[in-house]
């Protein structure tokens, strides 16, 4: 007996999710960017073709606005890369000493704002750094260093940072977690034959666990570069719409925001909306496209 | 075949209902403010009904945020109510354009109104109006009438009285001098600039001269507002950078601040929270004896779906809303929306009274940025808001403000 050569099972299973993923994926995206092209004239949508990116780009209104909010998102992602990871290894690096009591409690105490909602986080966050109610300013009083206290969310130079921090503050349990998954996966054999050796402490953990996690830690900056990017939650519910104070805060999902729904009278127009959509997107690919192709095939894998 | 049966159905009731009474019509009114639902349930309709057998109205409100989006696609499926509850300007001047609301200009009782109560919802040219103006708001600036005794100081009437009550308020150190935040960034433009201009640009005259292209956003009329705005960095309280309008709001009605920057639609809140006695007082004027004016903003019209089986129905409701019976009603049961007919209504709330009286003592206007000048990009609103804040800050000389906003505001329009 001869078997079918075509394997129907392959397309059976892969239907659901194909089907669900294209419809509330795929389909939405494309038709983003298909909007993008176009313009609405006396209530009439028209083509136009790149013309909304080259407003976009080119007019100086639209470009001071894009570029703004381009480099404070990458302000944003810088604090992260910066903060964030190397204290979540850290972290992870701490919680994966054998000899550390309560581990379990101190990993999910780390974890559980992770689970928080923005508007959580960002309401709470901004009481506690409220001048007028808020225990930042009676912390620091207490330990004497009142002085160092600004009304921080309100200062044009501090504000982002201030909430790249916060959204630090939460997310911080995310590479913690992955560090520390990859950490438990290092045999034990590994680092004993390092002892003897006599590779211990923190040279062990320099020379032979660091390598062995490197992928786990592209992982976490590629997931840190895509979440950062398209982040706008923790802006909005801080700073409101209008990313304040004077925009210094406004990146791109703000500035999507604002352009494609409109705000207070400012009519929202879902062409231009789609256009910069369109650029993060693009952004978005260019950077996974260089983590894929220039990072993560030239990273070294070793064979526990 | 379903849809014969319907239209049958609908024809028969039609016919049995006028058939029972020549005028026998029931009119729903669209709006936002679900939070009035119970006013008009209990006594708008009810006083309406009385005075008018044989109509009967029903009030089906959506929620604020969803409100223009659900009205625009009932309007375009034809299921929207007869009557519309309109947003000022742009919003529902679309809806006219699009043949969504009738033409109202030609009913008697648009003549109790001013020029200035329906320029927000008028064609450009002023030709039609299509909505029947309900409610303003006004603003001023609300104080704590105890710390003035206690600090004693008078009720200022001009710009320096003003800025000598905040310094001796502020060197007495027992009140904030002024409640409001930069961090919301509207209150700055809108109980900020918006509050104290009219003074400066002289109400509707400076107004209609910045659409007419007779004034610029450059000239001293509109920049000078910023110069004082600059002023008022120094009485905020610590740390007004990150304060946010609740904050503000809390930090007056705790009596924690001595004068609040204000719109009329704080009274029926500050008048449950406060326990201490407020008085109002408007926005001072640069010499004793100008004319003063005041922002008098056009915030809720009512108008007619042009689509509406009820026509004759509707209009008589709306020529209702257009009394002052209705006015007093209304102004009474929202304290702080002061009806927009011209017959003065006798308000009982005291300060909603101090409000609506400025109406008698200085001229009209409404918020400089909100008729024709707020359509394109950058939106004039928005960047008065952020331009507002820089000004009390003073990160921004009023002149660099003046010349940013004129210039975001030429690149897309031409009086």
């Amino acid at each position: 007996m001869q078997r079918s050569n075509t394997r129907w099972h392959i397309a059976v299973f892969l239907a659901p999710a194909v089907l669900v993923y294209t419809a509330v994926m795929i389909v939405p995206l494309f038709n983003t960017l298909r909007l993008s092209l176009y313009t609405e004239i006396d209530q009439h949508r028209v083509f136009v073709g790149l013309e909304n990116f080259r407003t976009l780009f080119l007019d100086p209104i639209w470009s001071k606005q894009f570029w703004n909010a381009l480099a404070n998102n990458f302000w944003f992602f810088v604090i992260h890369m910066l903060v964030q990871n190397p204290i979540g290894i850290l972290l992870a690096a701490i919680l994966s000493q054998p000899r550390l009591r309560f581990a379990a409690f101190y990993r999910s105490a780390i974890f559980i704002p992770t689970l928080l909602s923005f508007v959580i986080v960002g309401f709470a966050w901004k009481l506690i750094l409220s001048p007028i109610w808020g225990i930042a300013p009676d912390l620091l009083n207490t330990v004497g260093l009142k002085s160092l206290y600004a009304p921080w969310l309100g200062k044009e130079e501090y504000a982002l940072t201030t909430l790249a921090l916060v959204s630090v503050w939460q997310f911080v349990g995310i590479p913690m977690m992955l560090i520390y998954a990859a950490l438990l996966t290092i045999p034990d054999e590994i680092l004993e034959a390092g002892e003897m050796d006599g590779i211990t402490g923190f040279s062990a953990f320099w020379k032979i666990k660091l390598p062995l996690i490197l992928p786990a830690i592209g992982i976490i900056s590629i997931l840190t570069f895509v979440g950062n990017f398209n982040a706008f939650d923790l802006i909005y519910v801080a700073q409101g719409a209008l990313a304040g104070p004077d925009y210094s805060t406004d990146i791109l999902g703000t500035f999507m925001y604002r352009t494609f729904f409109g705000f207070q009278l400012q009519l929202g127009d879902p062409h231009m909306g789609s256009a910069i959509a369109s650029a993060m997107f693009t952004i978005i690919l260019i950077g996974v496209c260089i983590y894929l192709f220039g990072i993560q095939t030239r990273m070294r894998r070793y064979q526990l | 075949m379903l849809k014969t049966v319907t239209q049958l159905t609908v024809l028969s009731t039609v016919l049995a209902a006028t058939g029972a009474m020549a005028q026998d019509a029931t009119i729903t009114i669209e709006s936002w403010r679900n939070d009035d639902l119970a006013l008009w349930q209990d006594k708008i309709i009810p006083a309406f009904e009385a005075e008018n057998p044989g109509i009967k109205v029903k009030f089906t409100p959506s929620a604020p945020a969803e409100y223009n989006a659900a009205l625009n696609s009932k309007l375009d499926a034809g299921s929207a109510g007869d009557i519309i509850t309109c947003r000022p300007f742009d919003a529902s001047l679309a809806l006219f354009e699009a043949g969504h609301l009738a033409d109202l200009a030609d009913m008697p009782a648009m003549d109790n109104f001013s020029d200035v109560a329906k320029s927000a919802w008028q064609t450009d040219d002023g030709a039609s109006t299509f909505c029947v103006p309900m409610a303003s708001v006004i603003h001023g600036f609300i104080y704590n009438k105890e710390a003035f005794e206690e600090v004693g100081v008078d009720v200022p009437t001009t710009e320096d009285e003003f800025f000598a009550a905040l310094d001796k308020i502020k060197a007495d150190g027992n009140y904030i001098p002024m409640a409001m935040g930069t961090n919301d960034q509207w209150e700055a433009a809108t109980m900020g600039y918006n509050n104290i201009g009219p003074n400066y640009w002289k109400g509707e005259e400076g107004r209609r001269a910045l659409i007419a292209g007779g004034q610029k956003l450059t000239d001293d009329a509109w920049t000078a507002p910023y110069a004082t705005l600059a002023k008022w960095g120094d009485y905020l309280g610590d740390g007004y950078e990150a304060q946010t309008y609740p904050d503000s709001q809390n930090l007056f009605t705790l009596g924690r601040a001595a004068i609040y920057p204000a719109g009329s639609w704080e009274i029926s809140g500050f008048n449950e929270l406060a326990d201490f006695e407020m008085g109002v007082f408007k926005p001072p004027v640069q010499k004793a004896g100008d004319t003063c004016y005041i922002s008098d903003h056009t915030d809720i019209g009512i108008g007619m779906n042009a689509a509406s089986e009820n026509a004759e129905a509707s209009k008589t409701f709306l020529a209702w809303v257009g009394s002052p019976e209705f006015a007093t009603i209304f102004g009474n049961a929202l304290p702080g929306f002061f009806p927009l007919s011209k017959t003065p209504v006798d308000i009982e709330d005291p300060m909603a009274n101090e409000f609506v009286s400025w109406r008698g003592e200085c001229e009209s206007t409404i918020r400089s940025t909100y008729q024709i000048l707020s359509r394109g990009t950058p939106n004039l609103e928005n960047e008065t808001w952020g331009a507002s804040v820089a000004a009390i800050k003073g990160t921004e000389s009023p002149a660099d403000l003046g010349a940013k906003l004129q210039e975001g505001l030429e690149s897309w329009y031409k009086p």
